[in-house]
């Protein structure tokens, strides 16, 4: 029998609609370093929400056993009196607070009567970060910190509590090479002075280094846990544990020509908006051929979303090189009026935030991006408007009372019909598509498929990001592969599988 | 009946507001003992309250796209102060101060407009330094003194009338101008419905029309009957009317209003639709200038005075019209009649509260209130139909909004709320 500090047992949580977790189990051993991956939406962040507490007792069902006693959290505090800490990808610092402060924030080191001791402070801070290793004045403030330092001060913040599970979300997403590597060593070392950890990640080098166990999330299931201590586990298997879902969504067959290449994209280099010098995308390159639906998969960080919406009118970061061709010409987009106007349309993953005004009714919705075509000399014909509006939500088949429904109203499935329309009105060349099925029902993804489809057969160019690798393997001529803001290569759709697009989608080096 | 009930589920704001003026009118109708809407006292309140009218429009525009401009009492105060030394002491004439009184409040607005739309400064804090320093500016241009009095010409715009095309009896023009205006109105309700009709659209019934229009008709003439009555059309009056249809056309019916309500609704959305939000922003700011030059030279002339201490509180009276006249507070939401409604009910209430002798510490308290209840009233009215944005927290107080490299997308799809959107990731030379 393993001495198994957390067993998950049976763990199910639902959201409304959708079943998040169906029964997972989880059994991590004293001591160990635990892996935990899967797709994105495979579940591994709500699992950990639910151990730490963040989803109470009572939203979810199933046992939580902590040292083979069953436990019940009902706060993430509740979770930390247990030795539990979750490190999230977001860190939880307060950047204008001291180090110090932030690793006593909510614990502080007192004298009673809420009076801060100001020495026990930093004298208990410099113990901290010399076990995590950092050089660093406790006095300092943390946004004077690099990503990799404040993880450390997150670490050594977990470690105040006395942890002795020590979750990482997707720890070494924003670090460089060397961050990582010495976050990685720290792992080991806290494992050697008894820590068990978890790691979520979605890159395979690292954790077949590390880690001890490696359990395996898909749909919301636990696929399978391997250990890494006989003799390794193959990455390969791994992929296909992740991948190996059957394609069960239909899709419309393929109708377009595909001609000469319309657009194309070169050299394109951007960087964090606001942490200067963090590149987000590099140099990347692609080509589209009219009537072609191109894919473009990577997993979560890989510079999918930066990469789109920066060449949809440097919407997004901070544009570094790059140019982007149509017709082998270059094209001006140097905001999102010079990309409408060459023809590009960009429908968002978050279609509530940046895809509709969700105050105002269909019609003004699908007009907005082209208003040019309901109006003469700026003033709107309000007849041309409503037509125009209730032809498009028809051949959208936007379920609604009527064009003047407000979209806040819609469900999410006409929501992102509306957006779609939007574009669609716009009548544009180059389509991107950001996750375009995401919370949607099959019903509806299919509909929006055919659109796509349809699109694509009037002789458009589509890219399309997914994180569904069946979609994009059944909708796409040809996807390309990012990780860590590179373009690590392309495949020919219909030959492409899922294990070969992982593959490339966890290709963190040349 | 439904389809009354769709009407005023669509419109309760402004249907609410167009009511409460009605029951405030009629109910200080009877306590004035009916001197309320005697033909002087109407053109009383609409000469007294031009100014706040004037604002509150540009301050509807401000507040739809989601900001606030504090400054507009003193920028009154200063454009007020600056065009009456250049009439008095320079001697201008007043074809030449007012255009340029107009383009210093453009310039104000473009200073302003400046740092809110392009350095992403919050509204509040711009405008709040703006009132100091206009009203700074202010002092220094009288010297501390009240300059004044001002040549006929100005006053003639601010208290003056439209003269007659006949000498003596009721004002022939102002009736005819008031029939002309109820044809015109009336003539717009039943296109408007025709229009809906033909393209399908929801439209009320013929009847429901037709009481809406002989409604028009019947308060249209009542009034013009009391204006001319009087002293016909005041000229501020006059340009008030082609302020109103002149913004509420460019609001509802242009390319320009459409962006700006975009803006205010969704400024990110709005953004990754084309709109140009930084210059939409900048411009509704220098509009506002604008507007406020044209108040101060109003209030004024209408004064024959330019004193340091001139439109105090006006800004307070403009946002509060805005938001009594169904603006929301965290921006998108709004019409020009709305705010001019919303400032008229302020004006009825100041205008008899004085009358029936209330002290001017009763009349701010229930101002007050009154504000209070129309916002409350309009964030529960979202709310029960189900998308109470932000809880109605002012945009201009959030402190994230028009940053241009704003993070992309956050996720909260439910299928979807454990995983996070793409995280900017990885620094150069990860290969290895």
């Amino acid at each position: 029998m393993d001495d198994l500090i957390l067993h998950m047992r049976g763990i199910s949580k639902e959201f409304p609609g959708v079943k998040a977790l169906d029964a997972v189990d989880l059994r991590v051993r004293r001591g160990e370093i635990h892996a935990l991956m899967g797709e994105n939406g495979a579940g591994k962040s709500t699992l950990m929400k639910v151990l730490s507490g963040v989803y109470p007792r009572g939203s979810y069902t199933g046992d939580i056993l902590v040292d083979g006693h069953v436990r019940a959290f009902s706060g993430i505090r509740d979770s930390e009196r247990a030795g539990i800490a979750i490190i999230h990808q977001e860190l939880a610092l307060v950047p204008e607070l001291s180090v110090a402060e932030n690793i006593f924030l909510g614990n502080e080191r007192t004298r009673g009567f809420g009076l801060i001791d100001w020495g026990r402070t930093a004298a208990a801070a410099r113990d901290l970060l010399r076990r995590v290793g950092l050089e660093e004045d406790p006095t300092a403030p943390v946004a004077a910190l690099s990503v990799g330092r404040r993880q450390l001060v997150e670490i050594a913040k977990a470690l105040s509590k006395r942890v002795r599970l020590l979750i990482l979300d997707e720890p070494t997403s924003a670090l460089t090479e060397t961050e990582s590597d010495n976050l990685l060593a720290l792992l080991l070392e806290l494992k050697a002075q008894g820590i068990t950890s978890i790691l979520i990640s979605h890159k395979l080098g690292e954790v077949t280094r590390v880690a001890d166990t490696i359990t395996v999330l898909r749909d919301g299931r636990t696929v399978e846990t391997m250990d890494t201590a006989g003799g390794g586990v193959e990455e390969d298997r791994v992929i296909r544990a992740m991948v190996g879902r059957d394609l069960d969504h239909r899709y419309p067959p393929r109708t377009a020509e595909i001609g000469p290449v319309r657009f194309a994209v070169a050299d394109w280099t951007v960087d964090h908006p606001t942490q200067a010098g963090r590149r987000v995308v590099d140099n990347a390159a692609l080509e589209i051929r009219r009537g072609e639906i191109v894919g473009l998969a990577g997993l979560m960080g890989a510079g999918r979303t930066e990469l789109a919406m920066s060449v949809f009118g440097r919407s997004y970061g901070r544009y570094v090189s790059g140019t982007v061709y149509k017709d082998g010409r270059p094209l001006r987009v140097r905001d999102v009026g010079d990309a409408i106007a060459g023809g590009i349309a960009y429908v968002p993953e978050d279609r509530k935030e940046l895809g509709l005004i969700l105050d105002d009714d269909i019609r003004r919705n699908l007009t907005l991006a082209a208003l040019g075509r309901v109006s003469r000399a700026t003033v709107i014909d309000p007849a041309r408007e409503a037509v125009a509006a209730a032809e498009m939500s028809r051949s959208m088949r936007v379920k609604s009372s009527g064009v003047l429904q407000p979209t806040g109203e819609l469900s999410g499935g006409n929501q992102q019909k509306v957006v779609l329309g939007k574009w669609m009105f716009a009548e544009p060349e180059l389509l991107i598509l950001d996750e375009p099925t995401r919370g949607i029902d099959v019903g509806a993804k299919y509909e929006i498929y055919l659109i796509v489809r349809r699109l694509a057969a009037e002789g458009a160019s589509v890219l399309l990001i997914s994180s569904e690798l069946p979609e994009l393997l059944g909708m796409c001529d040809r996807i390309y592969a990012m990780c860590a803001g590179r373009i690590t290569g392309q495949l020919p759709g219909p030959e492409a599988d899922q294990e070969s697009l992982m593959k490339l989608m966890t290709q963190t080096g040349a | 009946m439904e389809a009354i009930r769709e009407l005023l589920r669509g419109n309760a704001r402004q249907y609410g507001m167009v009511i409460a003026l009605a029951v405030i009118v009629v109910l200080f109708q009877i306590l004035t003992g009916g001197l309320l809407l005697r033909p002087l006292n109407i053109t009383n309140v609409i000469m007294q309250n031009s100014y706040v009218l004037i604002l509150a429009i540009g301050m509807m525009l401000v507040i739809v796209t989601g900001n606030i401009d504090l400054s507009v009492g003193s920028v009154v105060a200063f454009t007020g102060a600056v065009a009456a030394v250049l009439l008095t002491d320079v001697g201008l004439p007043v074809y030449v101060v007012i255009p340029l009184a107009l383009a210093m409040g453009g310039l104000i607005g473009a200073w302003q407009g400046f740092w809110i739309a392009y350095v992403h400064i919050p509204a509040f804090i711009v405008t709040l330094a703006g009132m100091l320093i206009f009203r700074g500016a202010t002092l220094i241009v009288l010297g501390g003194r009240s300059v004044g009095p001002l040549p006929d010409s100005l006053r003639m715009w601010a208290s003056g009338f439209v003269p007659d095309v006949t000498p003596d009896g009721p004002h022939l023009l102002t009736l005819a101008l008031g029939a002309a205006g109820a044809a015109a109105l009336v003539w717009i309700q039943w296109r408007v419905r025709a229009r809906s009709l033909r393209h399908g659209l929801p439209a009320p019934a013929a009847g429901l029309t037709a009481a809406q229009s002989a409604a028009t008709v019947v308060v249209v003439m009542l009034f013009a009957y009391a204006l001319a009555d009087y002293n016909g059309i005041p000229v501020v009056g006059l340009l008030l009317l082609v302020l109103i249809v002149g913004y509420s056309f460019l609001m509802k019916s242009t390319t320009i209003g459409r962006r700006v309500y975009a803006v205010g609704g969704s400024e990110k959305a709005a953004r990754l639709s084309g709109v140009k939000t930084q210059r939409t922003t900048f411009w509704v700011f220098v509009n506002m200038g604008v507007l406020s030059a044209l108040a101060g030279l109003v209030f004024t002339g209408r004064l024959n005075a330019a004193t340091p201490g001139a439109g105090e509180m006006f800004e307070l009276d403009a946002i509060a019209a805005a938001f009594i006249g169904g603006a929301s507070a965290s921006g998108g939401v709004g019409t020009v009649m709305g705010a001019i409604v919303g400032a008229l009910v302020m004006g009825v209430m100041n205008n008899g509260m004085s009358i029936i002798g209330l002290g001017v510490d009763w009349q701010q308290a229930i101002k007050g209130l009154v504000l209070l209840a129309a916002v409350a009233f309009d964030i529960y009215n979202k709310r029960r139909l189900g998308f109470g944005r932000g809880g109605g927290v002012p945009a201009f107080l959030r402190s994230s909004r028009g940053r241009p490299d704003g993070p992309p997308a956050a996720q909260a799809e439910p299928p979807e709320p454990p995983e996070r959107p793409e995280e900017p990731a990885a620094a150069p030379g990860r290969g290895r």
